[in-house]
Formats: C-alpha cells, structure tokens, sequence
C-alpha cells in the first residue's frame, strides 16, 4: 500500500510525519504547479471550485509515482468539500486509475467506521502509537505556524532582499527532517533560532494587512499566486486568519489544546453580521475582517475561489463590515485562468491605497465609525 | 388595514408556497407574492447581487426589490435544514444576511429559521416563531399551523398525480402517445417561466410528456439516491440525483433533460454525477443545459428541438426493430 494525500500549503510536513512514524508508505504529489492545474482542470466539472481540481491533478501525478491508496479528509456538508473524495473517485475510475479510497470523516453511522478506516492506513498498529503519530503531525503543523508567523514579520523588514525566503526553506527543512514527537522540541528550536537570525530593520514603517476567505486558497501558495510573499515583498506585514494547527485543534481536538489561537473569537463576531454558520469558513470570514478592524490592521484581503458558496456570503457582507468599522476590504477571486500580473497590480493598487490613508493624518489618528471614515475612502473593491 | 406579507417568488416559495400562503391566511395576515420574473425585474436583481452569486440568488434579489416598498412585513426565512442531516445550500443559510446588508430601505425582515438537522426538530417551531410576529394567542397559530400542513400535503399529492404547480397545471394534457421527456433541475429554475424561457411548456407543445422529480413520492427518490456512494447532504440535489436514477431505469422515460444554472455549486457535482450514470449504465440520451443570465431563447430553442428530434428518431429506430 502506498498512500498519497492532496496538497495544501505545507500541509504535507504534517501527514508525511505522522504516516511515516506509522510506518506507512507515503507518496507525496510533487508540489501544484501550471501542470497539475491542466491535468485538474482536464477533466473536472467546469464550475467545480479550484481546490477539487488542483486534487485531482495532484492525485493523477501521484499515481505515475507509484500511488495507489488516497487519504482524504471528509465533511458532512453544506460546504462542496464534503462530497469531494466520492466525485474525484469517480472521475479517476472512469479514466481508469485504480485507487482505493480513504476517507476520514464524521461517521454517518456509528464510530466503527472511522475505526476501521483509521486501522486500515495504520496496518492495525498500537492506538498508543497511533496518537502519537497524530500528536507529532499535530505539532509539526504547529512548528511550520510559527515559522510562518516569524516570516510574516521578517519579510516586509528584511535588510537583504530575500533573506526570509531563505530562511524559511532551511527552518522547514528541520521540521521535516524531526522524526518522533520527542525530536520535535529540539527542531522547533533550530527553526526558530535560523528564523530569528534574519537581520530586520525594526522600525521600517510598515502597512498590516489581515489575509481571511477560504481555507484552501489562504494556505496553497500556488492557489494564491504567493500572495503572503507579494505582499511581503511589498512591505506589508500579512497575518493569516486560519493556520492548520488552530483549524486541527479546532475540529479534530475539539479545542482540547489551550492557550493557542481559535476560531472561536471570529465566530462569535461575525454572528453580528451573519446570523448562522454557513459551512465552510463564511461566518469566521466575516468575524475575522471584524477583529482586524478591530486590532487596528490597515486592511483586508478576501480571498477565494471562483464559485465558493459559502465565501460568497461573506463577500456579500463585508461591503457593510467595512463601511461601518472603517476598514478598506478587497476580494480577490481566483480560479484557473487567473494570472500573476493581474494580482499584482491588484495588490500594488490596494497596497498603495492603504499607505495613502495612513500618511493622511486626519484618517491616521481615525477611531473605528462610519462617521469618521470618508466615503471616498472606503476602498471596497472586488476583483 | 391587515398587515401585509411580501413573499418573493423564488427559491424554496416554489415547494412551500401553498403552507406560506395557507398559514398567513389563516392567521389574518394578508400575503403579496411578487410578480412573476421579468428581464427588469432580474436586472434589478443583478445590479444589488455580487458578481460571483449564482442566478437563483440573484433572481431572488430581484423579488425582493420588487415587494420592498409595498410590503409591512419581508418573508424571507432562514431555510437551514429541510431534513435531518442534510441542509440546502450555503446561500440559503445567508439569504436573509445577504439582502439585508446589500439592499437599503428594507421592511422589517422575518428570518426565523427553518432548521430540521437534529434529531427532534419539527417544522411547528418555525411556524410558532413566525406567528408570533402577528398573534400571541398559540391556539391560532396551532390552527394555522395544522391548516397549512395540510395544504402542503395536499400539493404535494396533486404534483404527484401529473399537476404541475401553478400556471403549468392548466396545459397538463398528457399525451400517452407521445413521448416522455423527465426535467431534471431546481424547482426554482424549471418552473420559473423567464429562466427556463418556458422549456416545460415548450415540450409539451411538441408533443412530450413532461416528468419532473416532483413526480416522484419522495420514498422512492430517496431510495433511488441511496446508489450514491455518499448520501448527498443537499436534499434538493438529492431529489435531482434520485429522480434521475430513477428515470434513468424506467421504460417508457425517452429522454433527460438536466437543467443546472450557472454557478450553483451543488449542480456542478451532481451534474458530473448524473452525466456519469447516463454515460455508464444507461442508453437514454440525456442532455444538460445551463442556464444564466444571457442565455439567448435562439440557442435553448435549437437544443430542445434537435434532442427532441434524436429521441423519436431513436424510438421509431426501436420500434421498427422490434416488429422486425
């Protein structure tokens, strides 16, 4: 058996590691790329949302490497994520690949059949060590946050150009060379310490702009055309309002870890402007752009792919978040067609707007209210 | 002067009206149904909707528009669930949200929500929390209640045994000679005269028999959607995928039309799936339109006459061999 799992961001650290301690034989789909856009696209459903397509590249690549057992997360709805395994098989039946599927998800009956899926990857190893493999994949998620985070910072104020980027690939490297939970605190360490080690330049004015929408298009740079990097580049500091330990923690501990970051808190904001979940992650959207506004971030980015029903929603509602709290939104949708020069004039536009309004003094010193924010200022635009 | 309803004719309005109207009847309130769809009336829609929105929202915006400043009261309720653990869509969850923070001037909107996901809920509290807006007796709004159950029922029979909602019933002349042609689409859609430009009518007037999944007791299109490797947890799909398995095996069904619209998220997965099933365990034809906002009449006209034309000549085609 040899398993192989869909790209998101550097998700694959975090089940390469909790697999291979399991001792399963893991095929990793070489990063996304234009490639397995084509492959994707080729052959999904034309109004299907990108991610699906993205897999079902990622899924036919693995399998000219020798793939043959998938492993994929499940969902009960209403958001299209949670039918996506069933069609994607089905898609790869018909052309012919012989994949069998596993799909972790809430039961639809009883609890055994997630046993039984869970037993089957793991050969029917010790439940001690199974949790603990799911503990060392939880805290590589956690490690790659920070490293992240650490980058966010670094990249707007670096002193040489492309110092961060650099630092980056070394400090995930370590991650992924760390092999049992008991490894781990040690390479979180040397992470940190190779991440702390880019020089800045600390007082460098810069702009904050707050990164919320959809999941999978935040965490896969290839979705997002490397949008945490443009900006950067740009000299913006990014924060990103889902990182995959919080959304681990979240749905799969039950919020059993505490003291670290939660969807809670955006939730029960965004309850102000959307009076129920709307799957996906369309109520924490809308709950985030609020707490941004709130934390005094310069502006907010939504972003997600074409046809996305539950970012829709939200991208209905935060016209009226951000007339009422002051704070410039932009939505930027992306899909197959979408191209690099697009975005970056995009970004640079917006960028530019925000360094404007904080160079105006009278909106520098500006409290969060509609009265106080000019409607020329607004600076809702939709891509 | 009664307190007066706006209920826009979309979306879900084409399942529940007649309990809606029924149940606001009964407790002395009187209702407004917005007219039916014009090119006007969706531009307007079109114009206060993001780009992105699929067409049976916009359309819906459209309505809303339409009632907003001849109504006391908006009736746009929360249609989370109408099953246990399945739900309808994300943008029926946010409808209420989506108009109220896009369109100013609103009447006051009752969005109470219609939720039947856990175990033990019933449709009775969503109707006692609307009722509540009109009457504080409970005995009234029990009556109404009861009432407008029945009503529902009570089209739903009618829907089974060949009525066709509305407007549709009056042409109903099945022809068992001809040919049986099953619709399979969002009830908003197909039976939304300016969106479906009139297909239902259009076959009938070339001698098809119209089936739609609204022919179909709901047991059997739930059984039939037990082939899916999943239960699909949209029960409007669910009743699309059902129906059309179910036509699908039936004899005397000549062909399938799946009418999806254009940017509704659910229909891009069951469409793959329904096209799936007709390309590997069937032989009918089946042909799969979508509809959105430009769509011009010429080019649904040309499709509907050349499927139409394939599936006589594939059945003389049948019937010569079988007096061979």
């Amino acid at each position: 058996m040899r398993v192989t799992y869909p790209h998101m961001g550097h998700m694959w650290i975090c089940i390469k590691g909790m697999l291979e301690y399991l001792g399963v034989d893991v095929v990793i789909p070489p990063p996304s790329s234009k490639k397995t856009m084509q492959l994707g696209v080729k052959h999904s459903p034309e109004f299907a949302c990108m991610p699906l397509k993205l897999n079902l590249g990622n899924f036919m690549e693995a399998s000219q490497m020798g793939a043959d057992t998938v492993v994929m997360a499940g969902g009960c709805g209403p958001c299209r994520f949670g039918y996506y395994a069933q069609v994607e098989h089905a898609i790869l039946n018909d052309l012919g690949y012989q994949y069998q599927l596993v799909v972790l998800e809430p039961p639809q009956k009883h609890i055994t059949e997630l046993i039984g899926k869970i037993r089957y990857i793991t050969q029917n190893r010790s439940w001690f060590k199974v949790i603990k493999g799911i503990r060392l994949g939880y805290l590589k998620a956690s490690a790659v946050d920070k490293v992240e985070q650490r980058a966010y910072y670094s990249r707007p104020r670096e002193l040489r150009p492309g110092a961060t980027e650099q630092a980056v690939k070394k400090a995930l490297a370590k991650i992924v060379a760390a092999r049992t939970p008991e490894e781990m605190p040690a390479a979180l360490d040397a992470a940190l310490e190779i991440m702390n080690g880019v020089a800045v330049d600390q007082h460098r004015p810069v702009v904050r702009i707050g990164l919320v929408g959809e999941i999978f298009t935040l965490l896969e740079p290839f979705a997002n055309m490397e949008i945490e990097r443009k900006l950067g580049n740009m000299g913006v500091e990014v924060d990103r309002s889902i990182h995959l330990s919080e959304w681990i923690n979240d749905h799969l501990f039950m919020g059993l870890i505490k003291n670290e970051r939660s969807s809670k808190p955006a939730q029960e904001k965004g309850l102000a402007y959307l009076g129920h979940t709307v799957g996906g992650h369309g109520l924490e959207t809308v709950g985030s752009t609020i707490l941004y506004a709130e934390q005094g971030f310069d502006g907010v980015i939504q972003l997600l792919p074409f046809t996305c029903m539950p970012e829709i929603v939200a991208q209905s509602i935060l016209p009226q978040v951000s007339s009422d709290l002051g704070i410039p939104v932009m939505t930027l949708i992306v899909d197959e067609q979408s191209g690099d020069a697009g975005m970056i004039t995009r970004l640079e536009a917006f960028v530019d707007l925000l360094t404007m309004r904080g160079d105006t003094p009278q909106l520098k010193d500006r409290n969060f209210g509609v009265e106080e924010c000019p409607q020329r200022m607004r600076g809702h635009t939709s891509a | 002067m009664s307190i007066k309803v706006g209920i826009p004719r979309a979306l879900l309005y084409y399942y529940y009206h007649p309990q809606w109207v029924t149940f606001f009847r009964r407790l002395g309130v009187e209702t407004l149904i917005s007219q039916k769809t014009t090119r006007g009336l969706l531009d307007k829609g079109l114009k206060s909707t993001v780009d992105e929105a699929c067409l049976p929202v916009k359309l819906a915006v459209g309505h809303v528009l339409d009632l907003r400043d001849r109504v006391d009261y908006l009736f746009l309720p929360r249609i989370v669930s109408t099953a246990r653990k399945e739900y309808i869509c994300p943008k029926f969850l946010g409808f209420p949200d989506m108009v109220r923070h896009t369109i100013n001037n609103l009447p006051p909107i009752i969005d109470c929500n219609f939720n039947l996901y856990h175990k033990g809920s019933s449709s009775a509290d969503f109707y006692f929390q609307v009722g509540k807006f009109f009457t504080r007796n409970p005995a009234k709004i029990i009556m109404a209640y009861n009432a407008s159950k029945a009503a529902l029922d009570k089209h739903n029979l009618d829907m089974q045994s060949d009525c066709l909602p509305q407007e549709h019933a009056a042409e109903g002349s099945a022809d068992s000679n001809g040919i049986n042609i099953a619709v399979i689409g969002h009830p908003y859609v197909i039976y939304d005269n300016y969106i479906s430009m009139n297909m239902i009518k259009r076959l009938r007037d070339s001698g098809a028999r119209v089936l739609t999944a609204d022919h179909l007791p709901e047991s059997v299109v739930r059984e039939e959607a037990y082939r899916l490797p999943k239960k699909l947890f949209w029960t409007i799909n669910q009743r699309m995928v059902g129906a059309a398995y179910h036509y699908f095996s039936r004899e005397d069904v000549h062909g399938i039309i799946h009418v999806a619209s254009f940017g509704c998220g659910p229909d891009s997965f069951t469409g793959e799936l329904t096209e799936r099933c007709a390309r590997n365990g069937s032989n009918k034809p089946m042909l799969s339109l979508t509809v959105d906002e430009h769509t011009g009449e010429a080019g649904m006209v040309t499709r509907l006459e050349a499927f139409l034309d394939m599936v006589r000549w594939r059945r003389n085609m049948a019937d010569a061999a079988a007096t061979l």
